[in-house]
């Protein structure tokens, strides 16, 4: 044996395996990976280690802090810890409670701070350092479509935790990167009949649009699926992210004509400016003979919180929420609620989910090597994990599950109950071609499994 | 001029030699302490370069400038077009970030240094403000058309991009994972041996940092480097002898100017990617910090602070208390939960704290950095304290 | 017209706070020639000081019985202490909780203007400004991280007074039609209450014998000290004021935007920007150069510029810095030899 052992060539790995997983049957055994453990980060030990790179400052870092209590569920679940949550309704599931592959989960956490630059820095040390074989969290678009990137370079299977741009699984998708959150595109496809009900059919509506990926893309979804039904886009304005005042965007709003105002931001940027804009008096008011109203496309409980009273009866989506009833929802709300005393965000449960997921996924392929994983994930159908039976569809790595249409709820009974479902709008109303003018253009290309 | 003491040619070898070896043999060295992994070692190396650049202009003029991440940015932009345009070769990517934040450098500075003091800080910073604005929001990419900047997401190579002279170079040699590539090596490429890690993109950095010090070591003993000096300790004495001091300051930015330039393209050909979060005026806080810590207008200490700074981020910040009762093990059960809980208020998110108190201890009681620190240190042992005061007082009586 | 009406109503507001901050900045370089980057701290911890008192006076005690939750725990039910020693008043009390805050932030931040001068700016007088500038600057890192351990990295809503929280209708002073200038009423009562403290500060520089000797030392401190006046305490006591008046616009400003950690150094750069525009050292040319880019910010985020230079909103502030220092270096209305050193 050399002293300097050169690792064997990347691509070279990366088409066996490409190759061995075309040729695996459909009803896959795990086997033609299993022997060959030649992925970066293959776990030696006796556990493995999953990276949580979550916010945990900045302006998201109220659902960074969610997310990770959520992973830290997981990881209990996972190990066979606590009441085992969703694990006891998810089918078809391979997950035995001993960990994964007889393997402890470990976990080790980073801050992404909400910048691509410092999430990428945070990726590469769990992946380098920390050896860490599967990275997944986030809370924003930009930096979720960074760090995979930078994990379809590196190797590993990024989990994207709630990112809702059309481009996370549109044309910035990637064979590493799998996403269980819905995107903007399913939630104007859910949205925008609700909307129709509500509000009727003459509607001209402004739009105040967070300025990067998530927020251009949910602007088009919701003026184009609106504009479907007959509303007028009357004006789009781009914020730049973490504005903190909206004031000078928010009087033109005032005497542009426009009877709804539809603001396309998200955490902070969606407390400030909702709370602002009904502050500047746009729910008492009357345009074109109507009631002025606000829509918000994207709601989290969380930012909910943070805006208080100035949520009622305003309508958005959302991809899950604690007052779910079915089993899976039931058994995820009881194990985080003892665990911490409060429900989970939809954030949390995404990244929950996922976790399972991709334990699973190395269940049933019997290994960690990402082309495996990828193997066993796409076109993937299970149900029990609080959305119904979902497909994770295999032609751009993005789940397909019912969405929830939500309003702000006008007699709260607790400060959780903020929103409340008004309608669940099933998977097939929602379901688009892969080749959809706002999700084409990007290339899946194939998986990567870095190098020994 | 004269009375200013000038290292000999000598010393300055053996430091450089010293210097090279160890930077070199940084896999080795940084393993007992955790930091031997790529990314963090090519973050030492790359924000050492920044650091000493920086340094020219602030340790050896004094003029302040909280704008020097722009350049950084801009060289990080630069550098990721030269992938996108050319090919994923690092080399003309670092010549075009070199030259482009060059000029940018001399424009900013050209305008920042009709003023000094506390309005040539406020000028530079709020050049990087606004450079920082357009590249986040893409002002000038929307006004053009074009996807300049790629705003929040951060300016990526696509595997669409014409990448021109990929073909050509590297001829047979498959490019189309996106990684950066000296000529058909890969640069994410780590070779392993008993468990070091040799990371290609390292060495890469680390060979332009060594470079770029032998540079700047040259720069601080020329006549040059010494009119700066001269700036610095009084610019008024030098204005009334007749000689145009802004030729040399503006020369000192543009100096520091390109370092920070090529300091942003290595940052993105290790990680093919320019955020705009790297240009903001934080960003432009730390290297000062780091400068500060290590010592201003020394040769070495920019870098070690640099270092210090890189290693505290990347260690503290994510330690928790469960690392801190492992790390204070030694301490006894019933004391330890108290030192625990006081002390893990300065790790993990909370080690910006640490970083604001450490600065200030600095600046407040040793200027001079860690290099001030060593010195004073080396003097009390070899108790040449008291004979060099005594040349002090001589030659401020002189003065 | 409307709409230009709106937004000249908007810059006011944002130069109100702009010119406050500035205005304790130009008083600080003018007393004690100190550059004093931890001055956004001290906004942000006046913000703070609204936050504290909101929270005094919610502080909720268990009233002793419980209720379950939806995922099956119980909680005490609790109600704010307030209301159970005061009844309606204490209600009004939690409402009105950010005015009821000046009487909190005017001490604090006092004290703490007293205890930084003390402290530590008194050893920065003769080091040179790039020092000065370093040090206050790790100082405002520390202030915003200890902020942040104690009330987490997250904005934290504090509400305006009911009374004060709906919109104030413009229209008919300006002859239009009810119900279109219409503006948010705390917002303007922050425009009014800048102008007022603006105002309080001049009327005390100008007509006592303070203020008198303050702006004596300002021109010529020498002088002012071989008249046998101790400048100095004065000086420290102006500290202590634009640390005062900082903190006072922070707590105001809590309803406009919820506070977090880092609200201070949002503001810092600009306050910057505009101390140098006004021209340093001049407290007329600083609260003047606020109201002016405020309402030059506002403007440029009018669909009608933006539609002639895209993005023109989000550099107009330090565009116009740089071509004032261009034109007229000392700034609009500064003197000459002011930190140029």
């Amino acid at each position: 044996m050399s002293l300097i052992k050169k690792n064997l060539d990347r691509r070279g790995v990366l088409k066996g395996s490409a190759a061995a997983g075309l040729a695996a049957p459909m009803f896959f055994n795990g086997s033609a990976f299993a022997e060959g453990e030649n992925y970066l980060n293959a776990p030696k030990g006796k556990s493995v280690t999953f990276g949580f790179n979550v916010p945990q400052t900045g302006a998201y870092a109220d659902e960074g802090a969610d997310e990770l209590r959520a992973y830290k569920l997981a990881v209990k679940h996972l190990n066979g810890e606590g009441d085992g949550g969703m694990m006891n309704t998810f089918k078809p599931s391979n997950l035995k409670g001993n960990g994964i592959l007889g393997k402890k989960v470990e976990f080790v956490t980073g801050d992404t701070q909400t910048k691509s630059d410092a999430a990428r820095s945070s990726a590469k040390k769990m992946i380098e350092a920390d050896k860490a074989i599967m990275i997944t969290g986030g809370s924003s678009s930009g930096v979720a479509i960074a760090v995979q990137s930078l994990c379809q370079e590196a190797g590993v299977i990024f989990m994207a935790g709630l990112t809702h741009s059309n481009d996370t699984t549109g044309k910035d998708k990637r064979a590493n990167g799998f996403r269980h959150f819905f995107n903007g595109f399913q939630s104007g496809a859910a949205l925008a009949p609700v909307l129709e009900n509500a509000y009727g059919k003459d509607r001209k509506a402004y739009h105040l649009t967070a300025d990067y990926t998530w927020g251009w893309t949910i602007e088009q979804s919701i003026s184009e699926a609106t504009q479907a039904k007959g509303w007028e886009t009357v004006e789009t304005v781009r914020t730049p992210l973490g504005a903190g005042d909206f004031s000078q965007y928010l009087t033109p709003v005032l005497n542009s004509g426009a009877d709804v105002l539809v603001l396309n931001h998200y955490g902070k940027d969606m407390v400030n400016s909702l709370t602002q804009a009904v502050k500047f008096g746009m729910r008492d008011k009357q345009v074109n003979g109507k009631d002025f109203t606000i829509v918000v496309p994207l709601y989290s409980r969380l930012m909910a919180q943070g805006a208080g009273e100035n949520v009622k009866g305003i309508f958005g989506s959302t991809n899950w929420h604690w007052s779910l009833t079915d089993d899976g929802s039931k058994a995820f709300v009881k194990s985080f609620g003892q665990e911490y005393g409060f429900p989970p965000s939809q954030a949390a449960h995404t990244c929950y989910v996922q976790t399972l997921l991709y334990a699973n996924a190395a269940e049933t392929a019997g290994t960690f090597n990402p082309c495996g994983i990828v193997e066993a994930l796409e076109d993937f159908e299970f149900d029990g994990l609080g959305n119904g039976p979902t497909l994770y569809r295999g032609a751009d790595h993005q789940c397909f599950k019912d969405v929830l249409v939500v309003k702000g709820n006008e007699n709260p009974t607790s400060k959780f109950d903020i929103l409340e479902v008004v309608e669940v709008t099933p998977a097939e109303q929602v379901i688009y071609d892969p080749e959809h003018e706002m999700f084409a253009g990007g290339e899946l290309g194939e998986c990567n499994a870095g190098a020994a | 001029m004269k009375i200013l003491t000038h290292p000999t040619s000598s010393v300055d070898s053996t430091m450089m030699f010293i210097f090279v070896a160890a930077v070199l043999t940084m896999p080795i060295w940084l393993t007992p302490i955790g930091a031997a992994y790529p990314d963090l070692m090519q973050r030492f190396v790359i924000f050492g370069l920044f650091a000493t650049g920086f340094n020219i202009l602030f340790g050896l003029t004094g003029y302040l400038s909280f704008g020097h991440a722009a350049f950084l940015g801009i060289g990080s932009y630069t550098a990721v077009w030269s992938f996108k345009l050319l090919g994923m070769n690092p080399i003309p990517a670092a010549i075009f970030a070199v030259v482009v934040s060059g000029v940018f450098a001399l424009i900013i500075g050209y305008v920042s240094l009709r003023r000094s003091g506390i309005y040539f800080s406020i000028l530079t910073l709020a050049f990087a403000q606004m450079c920082y604005a357009i590249a986040y929001s893409d002002l000038i990419g929307k006004f053009l058309g074009i996807n300049l900047t790629n705003g929040e997401t951060g300016l990526r190579v696509l595997a669409d991009d014409p990448r021109i002279m990929d073909g050509v170079l590297t001829s047979g040699i498959d490019t189309s994972a996106l990684t950066v590539n000296l000529f058909g090596l890969d640069l994410t490429h780590t070779w392993v041996w008993n468990g070091f890690q040799f990371n290609a993109g390292f060495y890469f950095c680390a060979f332009v940092l060594i470079i770029a010090s032998y540079i700047a070591m040259r720069i601080f003993r020329s006549p040059f480097g010494l009119m700066l000096k001269a700036v610095k300790t009084n610019q008024n004495r030098l204005n009334y002898t007749g000689v145009n001091t802004k030729p040399y300051t503006l020369a000192a930015f543009v100096i520091s100017g390109m370092y920070a330039g090529l300091a942003g393209a290595l940052l993105c050909i290790t990680d093919p990617l320019a955020g705009a979060e790297r240009m903001q005026w934080t960003a432009s806080g730390e290297v000062v910090l780091m400068v500060i810590l290590g010592g201003m207008g020394t040769l070495m200490g920019p870098m070690l602070g640099a270092g210090i700074i890189k290693f505290s981020e990347q260690k503290f910040s994510t330690w928790g208390k469960p690392e801190l009762h492992e790390f204070l093990a030694f301490i006894p059960d019933g004391i330890r939960d108290t030192v625990v809980s006081v002390a893990s208020l300065f790790v993990g998110s909370g080690w910006h704290l640490t970083l604001g108190l450490v600065f200030m201890l600095i600046v407040i009681f040793l200027p001079g950095g860690i290099v001030e620190g060593g010195r004073r240190i080396l003097m009390i042992v070899t108790g040449s304290n008291r004979r060099n005061r005594q040349i002090q007082a001589a030659a401020q009586a002189a003065e | 017209m409307d709409a230009i009406i709106l937004q000249v109503l908007n810059g006011l507001e944002k130069g109100g706070a702009y010119a406050l901050i500035a205005l304790g900045l130009t008083l600080i370089f003018g007393t004690l020639g100190v550059v004093n980057f931890a001055h956004g701290a001290l906004f942000m911890l006046g913000a703070f000081c609204a936050v504290i008192m909101r929270s005094l006076l919610t502080y909720e005690v268990a009233t002793g019985e419980v209720e379950a939750t939806a995922w099956g725990t119980e909680v005490a039910v609790t109600t704010p202490y307030v209301t159970n020693l005061f009844g309606d008043f204490g209600n009004t009390l939690i409402d009105w909780a950010v005015p009821v805050s000046i009487l909190l932030t005017i001490p604090v931040m006092l004290i703490v203007g007293l205890v930084m001068e003390r402290g530590l700016i008194r050893h920065f007088y003769k080091r040179p400004h790039a020092e000065q500038i370093l040090v206050t600057f790790g100082l405002a890192i520390v202030l915003a991280e200890l902020i942040k351990a104690q009330f987490g990295a997250n904005p934290i809503p504090v509400p305006e007074p009911a009374a004060l929280g709906g919109m104030a209708d413009f229209s008919g002073i300006f002859g239009s039609e009810p119900g279109t200038i219409t503006y948010p009423m705390w917002r303007f009562v922050y425009f009014l209450f800048s102008a007022f403290i603006i105002l309080v500060v001049f009327c005390f520089l100008k007509f006592t014998t303070f203020g008198m000797v303050v702006r004596a030392g300002m021109e010529d401190r020498e002088t002012v000290g071989l008249l046998g006046i101790n400048i100095g305490k004065r000086f420290t006591f102006m500290f202590a004021v634009s640390a005062m008046i900082a903190g006072l616009a922070g707590a105001m400003y809590t309803p406009i935007i919820s506070p977090d950690y880092n609200i201070g150094m949002e503001f810092l750069v600009l306050s910057f920007v505009v101390v140098v525009v006004g021209g340093m050292g001049s407290l007329g040319g600083a609260v003047s150069a606020g109201f002016l880019l405020g309402l030059l910010q506002s403007f440029s985020a009018m669909n009608e510029v933006k539609a002639i230079i895209p993005g023109i909103d989000q550099i107009i502030i330090y565009l116009v810095a740089i071509i004032v220092l261009l034109v007229r270096p000392r700034g609009l209305m500064g003197r000459k030899g002011v930190m140029e050193t």
